[in-house]
Protein backbone atom coordinates (compact mmCIF):
# COMPACT_ATOMS: atom_id res chain seq x y z
CA UNK A 1 0.00 0.00 0.00
CA UNK A 2 2.70 2.44 1.05
CA UNK A 3 5.01 1.43 -1.81
CA UNK A 4 2.21 1.73 -4.34
CA UNK A 5 1.37 5.26 -3.27
CA UNK A 6 5.01 6.37 -3.52
CA UNK A 7 5.18 4.75 -6.92
CA UNK A 8 2.09 6.71 -7.93
CA UNK A 9 3.81 9.93 -6.90
CA UNK A 10 6.95 8.94 -8.79
CA UNK A 11 5.02 8.30 -11.99
CA UNK A 12 3.28 11.64 -11.58
CA UNK A 13 6.64 13.40 -11.19
CA UNK A 14 7.93 11.72 -14.33
CA UNK A 15 4.85 12.75 -16.31
CA UNK A 16 5.24 16.33 -15.02
CA UNK A 17 8.85 16.35 -16.15
CA UNK A 18 7.91 15.17 -19.63
CA UNK A 19 5.06 17.69 -19.72
CA UNK A 20 7.57 20.45 -18.94
CA UNK A 21 9.33 19.70 -22.24
CA UNK A 22 6.18 20.30 -24.31
CA UNK A 23 6.89 23.97 -25.19
CA UNK A 24 10.34 22.99 -26.48
CA UNK A 25 8.97 20.39 -28.85
CA UNK A 26 5.56 21.52 -30.03
CA UNK A 27 4.76 24.19 -32.62
CA UNK A 28 2.62 27.21 -31.84
CA UNK A 29 -0.69 25.52 -32.63
CA UNK A 30 -0.08 22.44 -30.49
CA UNK A 31 1.38 24.55 -27.72
CA UNK A 32 -1.81 26.56 -27.64
CA UNK A 33 -3.83 23.33 -27.40
CA UNK A 34 -1.50 22.21 -24.61
CA UNK A 35 -2.07 25.43 -22.66
CA UNK A 36 -5.80 24.83 -22.81
CA UNK A 37 -5.34 21.21 -21.74
CA UNK A 38 -3.04 22.18 -18.87
CA UNK A 39 -5.53 24.78 -17.70
CA UNK A 40 -8.27 22.15 -17.54
CA UNK A 41 -5.99 19.62 -15.89
CA UNK A 42 -5.35 22.05 -13.04
CA UNK A 43 -9.03 23.05 -12.82
CA UNK A 44 -10.44 19.52 -13.02
CA UNK A 45 -7.97 18.05 -10.55
CA UNK A 46 -8.71 20.72 -8.00
CA UNK A 47 -12.45 20.40 -8.65
CA UNK A 48 -12.19 16.67 -8.00
CA UNK A 49 -10.43 17.25 -4.67
CA UNK A 50 -13.77 18.39 -3.29
CA UNK A 51 -16.36 16.83 -5.57
CA UNK A 52 -14.64 13.46 -6.05
CA UNK A 53 -14.95 12.10 -2.53
CA UNK A 54 -18.04 14.06 -1.42
CA UNK A 55 -20.09 13.72 -4.66
CA UNK A 56 -21.13 17.35 -4.32
CA UNK A 57 -21.19 18.60 -7.91
CA UNK A 58 -20.10 22.22 -7.90
CA UNK A 59 -20.82 24.47 -10.87
CA UNK A 60 -19.11 27.45 -9.30
CA UNK A 61 -15.72 26.90 -10.95
CA UNK A 62 -16.51 29.56 -13.54
CA UNK A 63 -17.12 32.10 -10.78
CA UNK A 64 -13.79 31.50 -9.06
CA UNK A 65 -11.93 31.31 -12.36
CA UNK A 66 -13.62 34.56 -13.36
CA UNK A 67 -12.58 36.29 -10.16
CA UNK A 68 -8.99 35.39 -10.96
CA UNK A 69 -9.13 36.71 -14.51
CA UNK A 70 -11.22 39.74 -13.72
CA UNK A 71 -9.16 40.90 -10.77
CA UNK A 72 -5.96 40.60 -12.77
CA UNK A 73 -7.63 42.56 -15.59
CA UNK A 74 -9.07 45.33 -13.47
CA UNK A 75 -5.99 45.60 -11.28
CA UNK A 76 -3.62 45.89 -14.20
CA UNK A 77 -5.60 48.14 -16.52
CA UNK A 78 -7.48 50.38 -14.06
CA UNK A 79 -5.10 50.59 -11.12
CA UNK A 80 -1.75 49.74 -12.68
CA UNK A 81 -0.96 47.07 -10.15
CA UNK A 82 1.52 44.45 -11.26
CA UNK A 83 0.39 41.07 -12.56
CA UNK A 84 2.10 39.24 -9.71
CA UNK A 85 0.35 41.21 -7.01
CA UNK A 86 -3.05 40.64 -8.60
CA UNK A 87 -2.30 36.96 -9.19
CA UNK A 88 -1.57 36.69 -5.47
CA UNK A 89 -4.62 38.67 -4.31
CA UNK A 90 -7.25 37.06 -6.50
CA UNK A 91 -7.00 33.50 -5.13
CA UNK A 92 -7.34 34.87 -1.62
CA UNK A 93 -10.48 36.76 -2.58
CA UNK A 94 -11.86 33.62 -4.20
CA UNK A 95 -11.01 31.54 -1.14
CA UNK A 96 -12.90 33.93 1.10
CA UNK A 97 -15.86 33.86 -1.26
CA UNK A 98 -15.72 30.06 -1.30
CA UNK A 99 -15.82 30.06 2.48
CA UNK A 100 -18.96 32.21 2.44
CA UNK A 101 -20.61 30.05 -0.20
CA UNK A 102 -19.59 26.93 1.67
CA UNK A 103 -21.10 28.16 4.91
CA UNK A 104 -24.30 29.20 3.13
CA UNK A 105 -24.75 25.91 1.31
CA UNK A 106 -23.94 23.52 4.12
CA UNK A 107 -27.50 22.40 4.48
CA UNK A 108 -27.98 21.84 0.77
CA UNK A 109 -27.24 18.53 -0.80
CA UNK A 110 -27.70 16.76 -4.10
CA UNK A 111 -29.35 18.72 -6.87
CA UNK A 112 -30.00 21.76 -4.65
CA UNK A 113 -26.30 22.28 -4.18
CA UNK A 114 -25.72 21.98 -7.94
CA UNK A 115 -28.38 24.54 -8.79
CA UNK A 116 -27.26 26.90 -6.07
CA UNK A 117 -23.66 26.96 -7.27
CA UNK A 118 -24.79 27.52 -10.86
CA UNK A 119 -27.09 30.36 -9.84
CA UNK A 120 -24.41 31.85 -7.70
CA UNK A 121 -21.86 31.84 -10.51
CA UNK A 122 -24.38 33.60 -12.76
CA UNK A 123 -25.14 36.14 -10.07
CA UNK A 124 -21.48 36.99 -9.62
CA UNK A 125 -21.04 37.34 -13.36
CA UNK A 126 -23.96 39.73 -13.68
CA UNK A 127 -22.97 41.66 -10.59
CA UNK A 128 -19.44 42.21 -11.85
CA UNK A 129 -20.69 43.21 -15.32
CA UNK A 130 -23.13 45.64 -13.78
CA UNK A 131 -20.53 47.23 -11.52
CA UNK A 132 -18.10 47.41 -14.41
CA UNK A 133 -20.62 49.04 -16.75
CA UNK A 134 -22.12 51.48 -14.28
CA UNK A 135 -19.27 52.56 -12.09
CA UNK A 136 -15.96 51.69 -13.62
CA UNK A 137 -16.63 53.08 -17.05
CA UNK A 138 -14.80 50.91 -19.47
CA UNK A 139 -16.29 47.60 -20.44
CA UNK A 140 -13.21 45.65 -21.36
CA UNK A 141 -9.89 45.34 -19.61
CA UNK A 142 -6.40 44.95 -20.99
CA UNK A 143 -3.93 42.47 -19.58
CA UNK A 144 -0.62 43.32 -21.15
CA UNK A 145 2.40 41.31 -20.07
CA UNK A 146 5.58 39.97 -21.60
CA UNK A 147 4.49 36.38 -21.09
CA UNK A 148 4.64 34.00 -24.00
CA UNK A 149 2.44 30.93 -24.31
CA UNK A 150 5.34 28.86 -23.00
CA UNK A 151 5.52 30.91 -19.79
CA UNK A 152 1.82 30.54 -19.23
CA UNK A 153 2.07 26.83 -19.91
CA UNK A 154 4.84 26.36 -17.37
CA UNK A 155 3.02 28.36 -14.72
CA UNK A 156 -0.09 26.25 -15.24
CA UNK A 157 2.00 23.10 -15.04
CA UNK A 158 3.42 24.21 -11.70
CA UNK A 159 -0.08 24.90 -10.40
CA UNK A 160 -1.27 21.50 -11.64
CA UNK A 161 1.64 19.83 -9.85
CA UNK A 162 0.81 21.65 -6.63
CA UNK A 163 -2.83 20.59 -6.88
CA UNK A 164 -1.77 17.01 -7.46
CA UNK A 165 0.65 16.99 -4.57
CA UNK A 166 -1.93 18.55 -2.29
CA UNK A 167 -4.49 15.95 -3.37
CA UNK A 168 -1.97 13.21 -2.69
CA UNK A 169 -1.36 14.55 0.80
CA UNK A 170 -5.05 15.09 1.54
CA UNK A 171 -5.90 11.55 0.43
CA UNK A 172 -3.52 10.27 3.11
CA UNK A 173 -4.75 12.54 5.85
CA UNK A 174 -7.60 12.41 8.32
CA UNK A 175 -9.29 15.12 6.26
CA UNK A 176 -9.25 12.95 3.14
CA UNK A 177 -10.59 9.98 5.06
CA UNK A 178 -13.31 12.18 6.55
CA UNK A 179 -14.39 13.34 3.08
CA UNK A 180 -14.59 9.76 1.89
CA UNK A 181 -16.88 8.93 4.79
CA UNK A 182 -18.98 12.03 4.10
CA UNK A 183 -19.38 10.90 0.49
CA UNK A 184 -20.57 7.51 1.69
CA UNK A 185 -23.01 8.61 4.37
CA UNK A 186 -23.10 12.03 5.94
CA UNK A 187 -25.17 10.89 8.92
CA UNK A 188 -22.59 8.23 9.77
CA UNK A 189 -19.83 10.79 9.29
CA UNK A 190 -21.37 13.05 11.93
CA UNK A 191 -21.95 10.19 14.32
CA UNK A 192 -18.38 8.97 14.21
CA UNK A 193 -17.33 12.46 15.23
CA UNK A 194 -16.49 14.23 11.99
CA UNK A 195 -17.10 17.94 11.73
CA UNK A 196 -18.68 17.51 8.30
CA UNK A 197 -19.32 21.19 7.72
CA UNK A 198 -15.73 22.17 8.42
CA UNK A 199 -14.27 19.41 6.24
CA UNK A 200 -16.46 20.32 3.28
CA UNK A 201 -15.79 24.04 3.54
CA UNK A 202 -12.01 23.57 3.75
CA UNK A 203 -11.95 21.53 0.54
CA UNK A 204 -14.38 23.84 -1.22
CA UNK A 205 -12.12 26.77 -0.35
CA UNK A 206 -9.18 24.88 -1.80
CA UNK A 207 -10.93 24.41 -5.14
CA UNK A 208 -11.90 28.07 -5.12
CA UNK A 209 -8.31 29.08 -4.47
CA UNK A 210 -6.89 27.08 -7.34
CA UNK A 211 -9.63 27.98 -9.82
CA UNK A 212 -8.93 31.67 -9.21
CA UNK A 213 -5.20 31.16 -9.46
CA UNK A 214 -5.63 29.42 -12.81
CA UNK A 215 -7.94 32.20 -13.96
CA UNK A 216 -5.35 34.79 -12.98
CA UNK A 217 -2.45 33.04 -14.66
CA UNK A 218 -4.31 32.43 -17.90
CA UNK A 219 -5.57 36.03 -18.13
CA UNK A 220 -2.49 37.35 -20.01
CA UNK A 221 -3.30 34.87 -22.76
CA UNK A 222 -6.50 36.68 -23.65
CA UNK A 223 -4.95 40.21 -23.52
CA UNK A 224 -8.45 41.73 -23.59
CA UNK A 225 -10.91 40.68 -20.90
CA UNK A 226 -14.64 41.14 -20.56
CA UNK A 227 -16.43 40.01 -17.41
CA UNK A 228 -18.93 38.03 -19.49
CA UNK A 229 -16.14 36.12 -21.06
CA UNK A 230 -14.11 35.14 -18.00
CA UNK A 231 -17.13 34.31 -15.86
CA UNK A 232 -18.27 31.83 -18.48
CA UNK A 233 -20.73 29.22 -17.18
CA UNK A 234 -19.57 26.96 -20.00
CA UNK A 235 -16.25 26.59 -18.22
CA UNK A 236 -17.99 25.25 -15.11
CA UNK A 237 -19.75 22.60 -17.17
CA UNK A 238 -16.63 21.68 -19.10
CA UNK A 239 -14.70 21.14 -15.88
CA UNK A 240 -17.41 18.87 -14.50
CA UNK A 241 -17.69 16.87 -17.71
CA UNK A 242 -13.97 16.38 -18.19
CA UNK A 243 -13.44 15.41 -14.57
CA UNK A 244 -16.32 12.92 -14.69
CA UNK A 245 -15.18 11.57 -18.04
CA UNK A 246 -11.81 10.72 -16.54
CA UNK A 247 -13.27 9.67 -13.22
CA UNK A 248 -13.36 11.85 -10.12
CA UNK A 249 -12.67 8.96 -7.78
CA UNK A 250 -8.93 8.95 -8.42
CA UNK A 251 -6.47 11.79 -8.31
CA UNK A 252 -5.20 11.02 -11.82
CA UNK A 253 -8.74 10.57 -13.16
CA UNK A 254 -9.26 14.12 -14.45
CA UNK A 255 -5.96 13.91 -16.32
CA UNK A 256 -7.10 10.99 -18.47
CA UNK A 257 -10.40 12.79 -19.07
CA UNK A 258 -8.99 16.18 -20.02
CA UNK A 259 -6.49 15.11 -22.67
CA UNK A 260 -8.79 13.18 -25.04
CA UNK A 261 -11.62 15.64 -24.42
CA UNK A 262 -9.52 18.71 -25.24
CA UNK A 263 -8.21 17.10 -28.44
CA UNK A 264 -11.69 16.18 -29.65
CA UNK A 265 -13.09 19.52 -28.52
CA UNK A 266 -10.39 21.27 -30.52
CA UNK A 267 -11.18 19.14 -33.56
CA UNK A 268 -14.93 19.74 -33.27
CA UNK A 269 -14.47 23.49 -32.77
CA UNK A 270 -12.52 23.74 -36.02
CA UNK A 271 -14.49 21.31 -38.15
CA UNK A 272 -17.98 22.07 -36.91
CA UNK A 273 -17.92 25.17 -34.69
CA UNK A 274 -21.70 25.12 -34.26
CA UNK A 275 -21.75 21.58 -32.93
CA UNK A 276 -19.70 22.04 -29.78
CA UNK A 277 -22.78 22.03 -27.54
CA UNK A 278 -23.99 18.88 -29.29
CA UNK A 279 -20.64 17.28 -28.61
CA UNK A 280 -20.87 18.28 -24.96
CA UNK A 281 -24.29 16.63 -24.74
CA UNK A 282 -23.05 13.43 -26.38
CA UNK A 283 -20.13 13.20 -23.94
CA UNK A 284 -22.49 13.74 -21.05
CA UNK A 285 -24.74 10.91 -22.22
CA UNK A 286 -21.66 8.75 -22.69
CA UNK A 287 -20.65 9.34 -19.08
CA UNK A 288 -24.11 8.60 -17.73
CA UNK A 289 -24.76 5.45 -19.75
CA UNK A 290 -21.34 3.95 -20.47
CA UNK A 291 -18.80 5.42 -18.08
CA UNK A 292 -20.49 6.14 -14.75
CA UNK A 293 -17.10 6.05 -13.03
CA UNK A 294 -15.20 7.54 -15.95
CA UNK A 295 -12.22 6.06 -17.74
CA UNK A 296 -10.68 5.31 -14.36
CA UNK A 297 -13.61 3.10 -13.41
CA UNK A 298 -13.32 1.20 -16.68
CA UNK A 299 -9.55 0.80 -16.37
CA UNK A 300 -9.84 -0.51 -12.82
CA UNK A 301 -12.62 -2.87 -13.87
CA UNK A 302 -10.44 -4.27 -16.65
CA UNK A 303 -7.49 -4.57 -14.28
CA UNK A 304 -9.60 -6.52 -11.83
CA UNK A 305 -10.84 -8.85 -14.55
CA UNK A 306 -7.29 -9.47 -15.76
CA UNK A 307 -6.11 -10.25 -12.26
CA UNK A 308 -9.01 -12.59 -11.63
CA UNK A 309 -8.42 -14.27 -14.97
CA UNK A 310 -4.82 -14.93 -14.06
CA UNK A 311 -5.36 -16.34 -10.60
CA UNK B 1 -31.86 15.56 42.24
CA UNK B 2 -29.20 13.82 40.19
CA UNK B 3 -27.50 11.11 42.14
CA UNK B 4 -23.79 10.71 41.70
CA UNK B 5 -22.67 8.10 39.22
CA UNK B 6 -25.24 9.12 36.65
CA UNK B 7 -23.51 9.23 33.30
CA UNK B 8 -26.36 10.44 31.22
CA UNK B 9 -29.38 12.30 32.42
CA UNK B 10 -32.45 13.33 30.51
CA UNK B 11 -34.66 15.85 32.21
CA UNK B 12 -37.95 17.19 31.03
CA UNK B 13 -37.22 16.57 27.38
CA UNK B 14 -39.94 17.30 24.84
CA UNK B 15 -39.76 17.03 21.07
CA UNK B 16 -42.41 18.49 18.80
CA UNK B 17 -42.66 18.01 15.07
CA UNK B 18 -45.17 20.66 14.08
CA UNK B 19 -48.31 19.73 16.02
CA UNK B 20 -47.11 16.24 16.87
CA UNK B 21 -45.54 15.74 20.27
CA UNK B 22 -43.21 12.78 19.71
CA UNK B 23 -41.61 12.89 23.13
CA UNK B 24 -43.43 14.54 26.00
CA UNK B 25 -41.60 15.77 29.10
CA UNK B 26 -39.44 12.70 29.53
CA UNK B 27 -36.89 12.30 32.30
CA UNK B 28 -34.57 9.48 33.27
CA UNK B 29 -31.02 8.88 34.46
CA UNK B 30 -28.56 6.24 33.41
CA UNK B 31 -25.80 5.37 35.80
CA UNK B 32 -22.40 4.03 34.98
CA UNK B 33 -22.17 0.36 33.89
CA UNK B 34 -25.92 0.21 33.65
CA UNK B 35 -27.85 -1.34 30.79
CA UNK B 36 -31.05 0.50 30.34
CA UNK B 37 -33.85 -0.42 27.98
CA UNK B 38 -36.27 1.98 26.36
CA UNK B 39 -39.32 0.00 25.34
CA UNK B 40 -42.82 0.75 24.17
CA UNK B 41 -45.20 0.15 21.28
CA UNK B 42 -44.35 1.33 17.77
CA UNK B 43 -44.46 5.08 17.36
CA UNK B 44 -44.10 5.77 21.06
CA UNK B 45 -41.08 8.01 20.53
CA UNK B 46 -38.22 5.67 21.46
CA UNK B 47 -36.09 6.31 18.41
CA UNK B 48 -36.82 10.04 18.61
CA UNK B 49 -35.49 9.96 22.16
CA UNK B 50 -32.34 8.19 20.99
CA UNK B 51 -31.97 10.65 18.14
CA UNK B 52 -32.04 13.52 20.60
CA UNK B 53 -29.35 11.94 22.76
CA UNK B 54 -27.07 11.36 19.77
CA UNK B 55 -27.71 14.82 18.36
CA UNK B 56 -29.76 14.08 15.23
CA UNK B 57 -32.49 16.33 16.67
CA UNK B 58 -32.37 19.00 19.29
CA UNK B 59 -35.03 18.79 21.99
CA UNK B 60 -37.78 21.41 21.75
CA UNK B 61 -37.57 21.66 25.53
CA UNK B 62 -35.58 20.12 28.34
CA UNK B 63 -31.97 19.20 28.86
CA UNK B 64 -29.84 16.17 28.16
CA UNK B 65 -26.54 16.11 29.97
CA UNK B 66 -23.59 13.82 30.16
CA UNK B 67 -21.56 13.71 33.36
CA UNK B 68 -23.06 17.02 34.32
CA UNK B 69 -22.21 18.76 31.02
CA UNK B 70 -25.08 19.77 28.80
CA UNK B 71 -24.99 17.99 25.44
CA UNK B 72 -28.45 18.70 24.08
CA UNK B 73 -27.38 21.86 22.26
CA UNK B 74 -24.29 20.32 20.66
CA UNK B 75 -24.03 19.03 17.08
CA UNK B 76 -23.92 15.26 16.56
CA UNK B 77 -20.17 15.11 15.93
CA UNK B 78 -19.45 16.91 19.20
CA UNK B 79 -21.69 14.51 21.12
CA UNK B 80 -19.90 11.59 19.46
CA UNK B 81 -16.56 13.04 20.56
CA UNK B 82 -17.81 13.35 24.12
CA UNK B 83 -18.26 9.59 24.06
CA UNK B 84 -21.76 8.75 22.84
CA UNK B 85 -21.76 6.08 20.14
CA UNK B 86 -24.80 4.71 18.36
CA UNK B 87 -26.06 2.19 15.88
CA UNK B 88 -28.95 2.98 13.57
CA UNK B 89 -32.36 1.34 13.35
CA UNK B 90 -31.70 0.67 9.66
CA UNK B 91 -28.04 -0.37 9.46
CA UNK B 92 -25.84 2.34 8.01
CA UNK B 93 -22.52 1.27 6.55
CA UNK B 94 -20.03 2.91 4.21
CA UNK B 95 -20.61 0.94 0.99
CA UNK B 96 -17.53 1.95 -1.02
CA UNK B 97 -15.14 0.97 1.76
CA UNK B 98 -13.90 -2.38 2.97
CA UNK B 99 -15.03 -3.96 6.23
CA UNK B 100 -11.83 -2.87 7.92
CA UNK B 101 -12.07 0.73 6.68
CA UNK B 102 -15.63 0.89 7.99
CA UNK B 103 -14.33 0.17 11.47
CA UNK B 104 -11.30 2.44 11.11
CA UNK B 105 -13.82 5.22 10.40
CA UNK B 106 -15.08 4.77 13.95
CA UNK B 107 -11.60 4.73 15.44
CA UNK B 108 -10.23 7.86 13.79
CA UNK B 109 -12.62 10.62 14.77
CA UNK B 110 -14.30 9.20 17.86
CA UNK B 111 -14.07 9.71 21.58
CA UNK B 112 -10.44 8.59 21.45
CA UNK B 113 -8.82 9.71 18.22
CA UNK B 114 -6.34 7.40 16.55
CA UNK B 115 -4.60 7.40 13.22
CA UNK B 116 -2.58 5.13 10.98
CA UNK B 117 -1.36 1.88 12.49
CA UNK B 118 -2.97 2.50 15.84
CA UNK B 119 -6.38 3.01 14.25
CA UNK B 120 -6.02 -0.14 12.17
CA UNK B 121 -4.96 -2.21 15.15
CA UNK B 122 -7.94 -0.92 17.06
CA UNK B 123 -10.21 -1.78 14.13
CA UNK B 124 -8.83 -5.33 13.91
CA UNK B 125 -9.41 -5.77 17.62
CA UNK B 126 -12.99 -4.58 17.35
CA UNK B 127 -13.66 -6.87 14.40
CA UNK B 128 -12.36 -9.75 16.45
CA UNK B 129 -14.50 -8.58 19.31
CA UNK B 130 -17.69 -8.91 17.24
CA UNK B 131 -16.48 -12.04 15.46
CA UNK B 132 -15.92 -10.52 12.05
CA UNK B 133 -12.14 -10.59 11.79
CA UNK B 134 -12.19 -13.16 8.98
CA UNK B 135 -14.07 -10.68 6.80
CA UNK B 136 -11.72 -7.72 7.40
CA UNK B 137 -10.81 -7.22 3.75
CA UNK B 138 -14.13 -8.23 2.21
CA UNK B 139 -16.38 -5.74 0.47
CA UNK B 140 -19.52 -4.63 2.29
CA UNK B 141 -21.77 -6.25 -0.33
CA UNK B 142 -20.64 -9.72 0.74
CA UNK B 143 -21.95 -9.39 4.30
CA UNK B 144 -25.07 -11.11 5.63
CA UNK B 145 -27.56 -9.10 7.68
CA UNK B 146 -26.20 -10.11 11.07
CA UNK B 147 -22.68 -9.42 9.85
CA UNK B 148 -23.73 -5.94 8.75
CA UNK B 149 -25.11 -5.36 12.24
CA UNK B 150 -21.90 -6.69 13.75
CA UNK B 151 -19.87 -4.40 11.57
CA UNK B 152 -21.89 -1.37 12.59
CA UNK B 153 -21.38 -2.31 16.22
CA UNK B 154 -17.64 -2.73 15.65
CA UNK B 155 -17.48 0.74 14.12
CA UNK B 156 -19.22 2.24 17.13
CA UNK B 157 -17.03 0.33 19.60
CA UNK B 158 -13.90 1.45 17.78
CA UNK B 159 -14.50 4.99 19.03
CA UNK B 160 -14.40 3.82 22.67
CA UNK B 161 -17.80 5.26 23.53
CA UNK B 162 -18.67 5.73 27.17
CA UNK B 163 -22.34 5.46 26.40
CA UNK B 164 -23.56 3.07 23.75
CA UNK B 165 -26.93 3.60 22.10
CA UNK B 166 -28.35 0.56 20.32
CA UNK B 167 -31.43 1.21 18.24
CA UNK B 168 -33.22 -2.12 17.71
CA UNK B 169 -29.92 -3.79 17.20
CA UNK B 170 -31.53 -7.23 17.58
CA UNK B 171 -34.47 -6.62 15.26
CA UNK B 172 -34.79 -8.72 12.12
CA UNK B 173 -32.44 -11.48 13.24
CA UNK B 174 -33.39 -15.14 12.97
CA UNK B 175 -33.43 -17.24 16.20
CA UNK B 176 -29.82 -18.45 15.92
CA UNK B 177 -28.56 -14.98 15.03
CA UNK B 178 -30.59 -13.57 17.89
CA UNK B 179 -28.81 -15.85 20.31
CA UNK B 180 -25.44 -14.72 18.99
CA UNK B 181 -26.57 -11.12 19.16
CA UNK B 182 -27.75 -11.34 22.75
CA UNK B 183 -24.50 -13.01 23.76
CA UNK B 184 -22.55 -10.21 22.16
CA UNK B 185 -24.44 -7.55 24.12
CA UNK B 186 -24.11 -9.70 27.27
CA UNK B 187 -20.36 -9.52 26.74
CA UNK B 188 -20.43 -5.75 26.40
CA UNK B 189 -22.48 -5.61 29.55
CA UNK B 190 -19.93 -7.73 31.37
CA UNK B 191 -17.23 -5.33 30.25
CA UNK B 192 -19.10 -2.75 32.25
CA UNK B 193 -20.25 -0.51 29.43
CA UNK B 194 -23.10 1.89 29.83
CA UNK B 195 -25.73 0.96 27.29
CA UNK B 196 -29.10 2.34 26.34
CA UNK B 197 -31.02 0.04 24.08
CA UNK B 198 -34.28 0.47 22.28
CA UNK B 199 -35.68 -2.96 21.76
CA UNK B 200 -38.78 -4.99 20.98
CA UNK B 201 -37.40 -8.45 21.67
CA UNK B 202 -38.72 -9.20 25.17
CA UNK B 203 -36.32 -12.08 25.87
CA UNK B 204 -33.43 -9.77 25.21
CA UNK B 205 -34.85 -7.09 27.45
CA UNK B 206 -35.32 -9.53 30.34
CA UNK B 207 -31.84 -10.96 30.07
CA UNK B 208 -29.95 -7.76 29.30
CA UNK B 209 -31.50 -4.77 31.01
CA UNK B 210 -30.99 -3.64 34.57
CA UNK B 211 -33.76 -1.15 34.23
CA UNK B 212 -36.37 -0.15 31.67
CA UNK B 213 -38.22 2.98 30.76
CA UNK B 214 -41.53 2.28 29.08
CA UNK B 215 -42.86 4.87 26.67
CA UNK B 216 -46.27 5.20 25.15
CA UNK B 217 -47.30 8.08 22.88
CA UNK B 218 -44.20 9.99 23.89
CA UNK B 219 -44.85 9.76 27.63
CA UNK B 220 -43.01 7.67 30.20
CA UNK B 221 -45.58 5.30 31.65
CA UNK B 222 -43.33 3.12 33.78
CA UNK B 223 -39.77 2.71 34.97
CA UNK B 224 -38.13 -0.13 36.88
CA UNK B 225 -36.67 -3.60 36.49
CA UNK B 226 -37.82 -5.50 33.40
CA UNK B 227 -39.94 -7.93 35.45
CA UNK B 228 -41.67 -5.12 37.28
CA UNK B 229 -42.47 -2.99 34.28
CA UNK B 230 -43.55 -5.89 32.11
CA UNK B 231 -46.17 -6.91 34.66
CA UNK B 232 -47.36 -3.33 35.15
CA UNK B 233 -51.06 -2.93 34.19
CA UNK B 234 -50.42 0.36 32.45
CA UNK B 235 -47.68 -1.19 30.33
CA UNK B 236 -49.76 -4.21 29.37
CA UNK B 237 -52.59 -1.88 28.40
CA UNK B 238 -50.24 0.16 26.19
CA UNK B 239 -49.06 -2.93 24.40
CA UNK B 240 -52.21 -5.02 24.21
CA UNK B 241 -55.12 -2.65 24.64
CA UNK B 242 -57.78 -2.30 27.35
CA UNK B 243 -59.43 -5.72 27.13
CA UNK B 244 -56.41 -7.69 28.17
CA UNK B 245 -55.32 -5.51 31.03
Amino acid sequence: MKVASWKELGIAALIALLAALVPLVFDAYWLSVSVTAMMYIALCTSWALFSGPTHYISLATGAFFGIGGYLVGTGMSDYEVSFWVMAAISPIVATLLAALIGLATLRLSGVYFVIFTLGLAEMIRNLVSWIQNNFLGSRGLYVLTDFTESHIYWMLLIIACFVYLLGWLVARSRLGFALKIIGNDEAVAKHVGINTAMSKVILFMTTGFFAALVGAVIAPRYTYIEPNQVFSPELSFLVVIMALLGGAGRLWGPLVGVIPFTLIWEFVSIQAPNSTTLFLGVVFLLIVYVLPHGFVGRIEQLNKKLREGRS
Amino acid sequence: MRYSGSVLSVSGVTKRFGGLVAVDNLSFDVSEHEVMGIIGPNGSGKTTMLNMISGVFKPSMGVISMKGGRISDLPAQEIARRGVGRTFQLVRLLPTMSVLENVVAGAVFGHRRRWGREAEDQAHQMLERVGLEAMAFAPISSLTYIDQKRLELARVLAGDPEVLLLDEWLAGLNPTELETGIELIQDLRREGRTIILVEHVMDAIRSLCDRCVVMSSGVKIAEGTPDDVLSDREVIRAYLGDDDA
